[in-house]
């Protein structure tokens, strides 16, 4: 029991569940892990299936992609406190990207299908999910933007 | 006989001279820094007093035959007898600027401009978001704050660059990482994967900043779409206007204000700037004819 408190505590405190519900908290914890990377090991790989997200508690997280004859690049990067992940949300369900620890980390993830499954049963988890995300997307679109300007290049 | 109007040029402050004439400065260092940016240190023009200013400030530089610049003052405020600019090798004056040697002459007018509200931050939490060279003009206020620790509040430095190879003083910026009072997040566009730090833009720090929103002063130098950014982050935090400060940068040719190649709506950004109150000027941040 003290496993299954821990893994609600660890939710709890995440600020990616700052004023969720108990009764969703509930919901999510049915669908996490506690899980640790070691430093130089993968979460995911682009094109593998995107079943799972991902709420970073320590370390960091490059997201990179292999753009031969350049190599590898990192194009954005997330840290403590920071959810990763939202393909599961999206089909195909197919991340666009790897990402690798950068350094040792501890991270909550949960599993997209079993929360997708719960979406459909309570559509207020999905809209309090879906409401948590899009701010994510919409701000890594306009970094994006932003990074595309190459604003630091010369004039 | 034609009569000739006498106008007054003004005086910046720290000024001493006639604010129209170049006066002769030997270059002691050049260090180059990135591919294409250098720092100059001078000998200051007067070998008594050095040349004081404040920081945020900026000079007039002189390269004879090819024409005058403005920069930034990037050295440290408290030791006036290093005249010390960083320089972006990117226009027909600072590209052979790079190339010149060590006792080569070059002429300075200044200090010139507005500084960073140094007085008016004592005692606040500081937040500064430097992206690019925009890191420069920022220095001397990061020398003050830190040579004035005690007087100030959390104190967070938050850089923005290209990529790894373009990050702008990186030993210091390691060094004041290192420190235990002050906060120093660095954060670079893309990079490969020998980088460990953040990948992103520099805005995306500010979620993570600690401070008293209502009790912080928020400085901010770089690409005019950074900083425009940045306010509006800062703002989200429940930083005000009122409590931001941004460096702009125009034409400036006279520096004081008389020429008007620096107006920037009903202000000259040499003389009435380059350091504004963002509410001063927020009007006229979005509008693109300005």
């Amino acid at each position: 029991m003290s496993g299954i408190h821990d893994l609600e505590q660890l939710i709890r405190v995440h600020p990616f569940s700052q004023g969720m519900s108990d009764e969703h908290i509930n919901m999510l914890k049915g669908c996490a892990k506690n899980v640790c990377f070691r430093q130089g090991a993968f979460l995911f790989k682009e094109g593998e299936d995107a079943e799972t997200f991902y709420w970073i508690r320590t370390g960091k997280v490059a997201m990179e992609l292999h753009a031969p004859p350049k190599g590898t690049i990192q194009i954005d990067s997330r840290t403590a406190g920071d959810a990763l992940g939202w393909s599961w949300i999206v089909e195909p369900y197919r991340w666009f990207c790897d990402a690798r620890a950068v350094e040792e980390v501890r991270a909550l993830t949960f599993n997209g299908v079993c929360l997708r499954g719960k979406f459909d049963q309570d559509p207020r988890l999905a809209h309090e999910m879906y409401r948590r995300f899009v701010p994510l997307i919409h701000r890594s679109l306009q970094a994006t933007q932003l990074q595309l300007l190459d604003v630091y290049g010369a004039n | 006989m034609e009569q000739i109007e006498v106008v007054h040029v003004p005086k910046a402050e720290g000024m001493t001279g006639d604010p129209m004439v170049p006066r002769p400065v030997s270059i002691r260092e050049l260090q180059h820094e990135t591919h294409d940016t250098f720092t100059l240190t001078l000998e200051p023009p007067d070998r008594d007093q050095g040349l004081p200013f404040i920081p945020g400030q900026f000079t007039m530089l002189y390269l004879f035959g090819n024409g005058e610049v403005p920069i930034s003052i990037s050295g440290d405020p408290a030791a006036p007898m290093r005249l010390v600019h960083t320089i972006r090798a990117v226009g027909s004056v600072t590209r052979p600027l790079q190339d010149m040697q060590r006792g080569s002459m070059l002429g300075v007018r200044g200090p010139f401009g507005t500084g960073w509200p140094v007085e008016e931050a004592r005692g606040k939490d500081i937040v500064i978001v430097a992206g690019g060279i925009g890191l420069a003009p920022l220095r001397p206020l990061i020398y003050h704050l830190l040579g004035q620790r005690e007087d100030y509040g959390r104190v967070s430095i938050l850089y923005g660059a290209r990529s790894p190879a373009d990050i702008l003083y990186r030993r210091e910026l390691e060094s004041w990482g290192g420190r235990f009072d002050v906060d120093v997040s660095v954060i670079i566009d893309h990079a490969a994967t020998d980088w460990y730090g953040d990948v992103g833009v520099v805005t995306a720090l500010l979620g993570k900043v600690r401070c008293d929103a209502g009790n912080t002063i928020a400085m901010t130098c770089g690409p005019e779409i950074m900083m425009r950014f940045a306010a509006r982050e800062l703002n989200d935090l429940g930083v005000p206007d009122e409590q931001i400060y941004v460096s702009m940068e125009r034409n400036m040719q006279c520096a004081v204000g008389m020429c008007g190649h620096c107006q920037y709506g009903p202000t000259f950004v040499c003389k009435d700037g380059p350091v504004f109150r963002l509410d001063r000027i927020k009007p006229f941040f979005s509008i693109r004819e300005i």
